[in-house]
């Protein structure tokens, strides 16, 4: 969150006062009390850290009893939607976070059929959202959107998969994608430039509309300005992830031990993790507004331009569209009857006049 | 062999070694001397060795093929250039080296398989793999049953197939399943944990055992094959290698740095320098070892006398004869057999 400037409310006795100053403390007090809630979706292939990068994000273990299915039984499945949600409080303010896993993802064989599960979860969700939005009562609803996609790309391979490709090609414009380089303790630095690099010219040949980082507002400070200008050169993240304690120069840190060093997750020079987690906090809000003005925006008007799709609801609003356009018939065929009245009664009164005048109506 | 139709794979019993007469030799022959003479001609004819490699693209196969023969002897695809792409199909790109050590010539060819596993659609992509193989055999075949064959035949067929495991943590992939299942019968497979720097001790440890128990689920017999074991020391030998070390968590790397005063090969990270060599990093050195030291020269027998044969016996069975040969070669058609 930004950093927020005291309140500075003027002298109360200062005349012309009026005391508006105090709103946004009002809307925060609100919004704290309400909470958050936020739904990040991830996605990619098995074994690329993604359970324990969202661990180590939320200092959380969202995955307690998890059975990791081998290779034969993973020819047959097919990809699933798991969602788990979890509440995590700190200083007063709370979080209820829905993380959306799609286990299978890239598993298969023939992975053709690999998005549709997921695409269809997210119009699922949009359209709950528009159905409650247009029903009577408004006051509670949820929002189970998906805010973020956080998209795993492989360190192993060369850059974009065709599978990594077509896959954000179908929902960059259904949700924010933040493409993540999982496992980065496998590149070197000089690797991870040239992937990064390789990745973005990818995204840009093919017209991937990731996230983009609002640019911070002239009137912010010059560390946030800075922050946000170093969080926008780092994209994608390339991170590590882990939730063990190894003792590393005296003082216990969150990392991976190896027999040649070891890697600490929170050290900005060995990886992005820091840098994911602070643009994810900070730009929580930014994300949340993105989808709901753009990508649910987008949903809503397709859906309404193209209409109801279920055959009953189709016959239901023919007849409802008849007794409209009926209705409306009655209505105007009154007000021409009551048009014509009041002619009838201007001529009258007009004759009366005309013969004085020789006016015509 | 009085059988026209040997049974497709013979199950030797470990046996014992030939029994022998204690005879005390009144001076010195000789014979020993038979190892030399065996050793000077291998010498002086050289020999072939054909290495594919298998793998999704970006695994390092290539940098290990050059660290194993510490040459450049695989074209990196390290950096696909902007005009590069995937290959939408399988592709099989043969390229032939002569590297000579200690005065022995080894004509080395590393084949390699860009395309594999990148798609979509994964399907049956390891059909032109397959053929490829069985196309060696097929040129092999043809050679021995001409009648003016040439001294040495050239041996094109595949010796060793080091199939490159993706360092996930969890399990073997759907497609590596299928294909060891389909190619462990006709070519020696290797299986390799790529990249392996990805992964700690214990991560390591645990991985290689679920792969260990994968194949063994899936009956995939990867070599040294538990069926070919010639005599007890062969057996203890590989048996040691196949539960313990198998599959090798190996690192590749060209670049040289200094680490206590030697330059070795390595990778360098913000947080350590990996040593290629160091077996406390990584398990290349076994792997280097196990190809190139002391079991080489088993690889080239059992591609020669179980795969090779195994397919020849295949086409004999099929065609009912010996493959369509040229006209000058008929009359000898009966007694070739």
């Amino acid at each position: 969150m930004s950093k927020q400037q005291p309140a500075q409310f003027t002298n109360p006795e200062t005349p012309g006062y009026v005391g508006f100053a105090n709103l946004p403390n009002q809307v925060h007090r609100k919004s704290v009390k309400k909470g958050f809630e936020f739904t990040l979706m991830v996605v990619g292939e098995s074994g690329l850290g993604k359970s324990t990068l969202i661990n180590s994000l939320f200092l959380t273990d969202l995955y307690p009893e998890r059975i990791i299915p081998g290779a034969a039984e993973k020819i047959e499945r097919t990809v699933q939607i798991e969602a788990s949600t979890v509440e995590i409080e700190e200083r007063g303010v709370k979080l209820r976070l829905t993380v959306v896993d799609t286990p299978g993802y890239g598993d298969a064989i023939n992975c053709r059929d690999c998005f549709k599960t997921i695409i269809a979860y997210i119009d699922d969700q949009f359209e709950r959202y528009l159905h409650d939005e247009s029903g009577l009562n408004r006051r509670h609803i949820i929002d189970n959107r998906v805010h973020c996609c956080f998209y795993f790309i492989s360190p192993f391979g060369h850059g974009l998969k065709p599978l990594d490709v077509e896959f954000m090609k179908a929902i960059h414009n259904k949700v924010n994608i933040v493409p993540v380089i999982a496992k980065a303790d496998t590149l070197t630095l000089k690797e991870r430039e040239r992937l990064k690099r390789r990745i973005l010219d990818e995204i840009e040949e093919h017209g991937i509309k990731i996230y983009h980082l609002p640019d911070a507002e002239s009137d912010e400070d010059e560390d946030f300005k800075e922050q946000t200008r170093l969080l926008k050169t780092s994209i994608p993240f390339c991170v590590v992830g882990s939730n063990q304690l190894i003792e590393a120069k005296g003082k216990k840190v969150r990392g991976r031990l190896y027999p040649w060093g070891v890697v600490e997750v929170e050290n900005p020079e060995h990886n992005d993790f820091l840098k994911l987690r602070t643009m994810l906090i900070t730009h929580m809000q930014d994300l949340q507004e993105v989808t709901q003005d753009l990508h649910y925006e987008n949903f809503r008007s397709e859906r309404l331009k193209s209409g109801p799709r279920t055959v009953e609801d189709e016959e239901v609003n023919k007849d409802q569209i008849l007794l409209e356009k009926e209705a409306e018939l009655r209505r105007m065929q009154e007000m021409i009857a009551r048009m014509q009245a009041q002619m009838q009664m201007q001529m009258q009164s007009g004759e009366e006049e005309s013969a004085v005048h020789g006016h015509h109506v | 062999m009085s059988d026209l139709v040997p049974e497709p794979r013979q199950k030797p019993v470990v046996p014992m070694k030939p029994v022998s007469i204690n005879s005390n030799l009144l001076g010195y022959i000789g014979i020993d001397t038979i190892i030399e003479q065996m050793r000077k001609k291998t010498m002086k004819t050289g020999f072939d060795f054909n290495i594919m490699v298998v793998g999704q693209s970006g695994l390092g196969k290539s940098t290990l093929v050059n660290t194993l023969f510490k040459s450049q002897v695989s074209r990196k695809s390290s950096g696909w250039s902007r005009e590069e792409k995937i290959p939408k199909t399988v592709e099989i790109k043969a390229i032939g080296h002569v590297i000579e050590e200690g005065g022995v010539k080894m004509k080395l060819t590393v084949i390699d398989t860009p395309g594999f596993g990148d798609q979509i659609n994964n399907e049956n992509c390891w059909e032109p793999i397959e053929k490829y193989i069985n196309e060696q055999y097929e040129k092999f075949l043809k050679e021995e049953v001409n009648i003016a064959r040439k001294k040495r035949i050239p041996d094109t067929r595949v010796h060793c197939c080091l199939y490159f495991i993706s360092p996930t943590g969890h399990s073997l992939r759907p497609l590596d399943l299928e294909f060891m299942k389909h190619l462990s019968k006709v070519v020696n497979i290797i299986p390799v944990i790529a990249k392996a720097d990805t992964m700690t001790l214990e991560e390591k440890i645990e991985f290689k055992q679920r792969v260990r128990k994968e194949l063994e689920v899936n009956g995939i017999e990867f070599y040294p094959q538990k069926e070919f074991d010639e005599d007890l020391e062969d057996k203890t030998e590989n048996d040691k290698i196949r539960q313990e070390s198998m599959p090798f968590a190996v690192v590749g790397s060209d670049k040289e740095y200094q680490v206590n005063g030697k330059r070795v090969l390595g990778r360098k990270t913000p947080w350590g320098i990996i040593e290629v060599e160091n077996l406390n990093h990584c398990e290349f050195a076994l792997l280097r070892d196990f190809v190139i030291r002391t079991h080489l020269q088993d690889l080239k027998e059992v591609t020669h006398n179980i795969h090779y044969e195994t397919y020849r016996a295949k086409r004999l069975n099929d065609n009912g004869g010996l493959p369509p040969m040229t006209v000058e070669t008929e009359e000898n058609h009966e007694s070739n057999l």
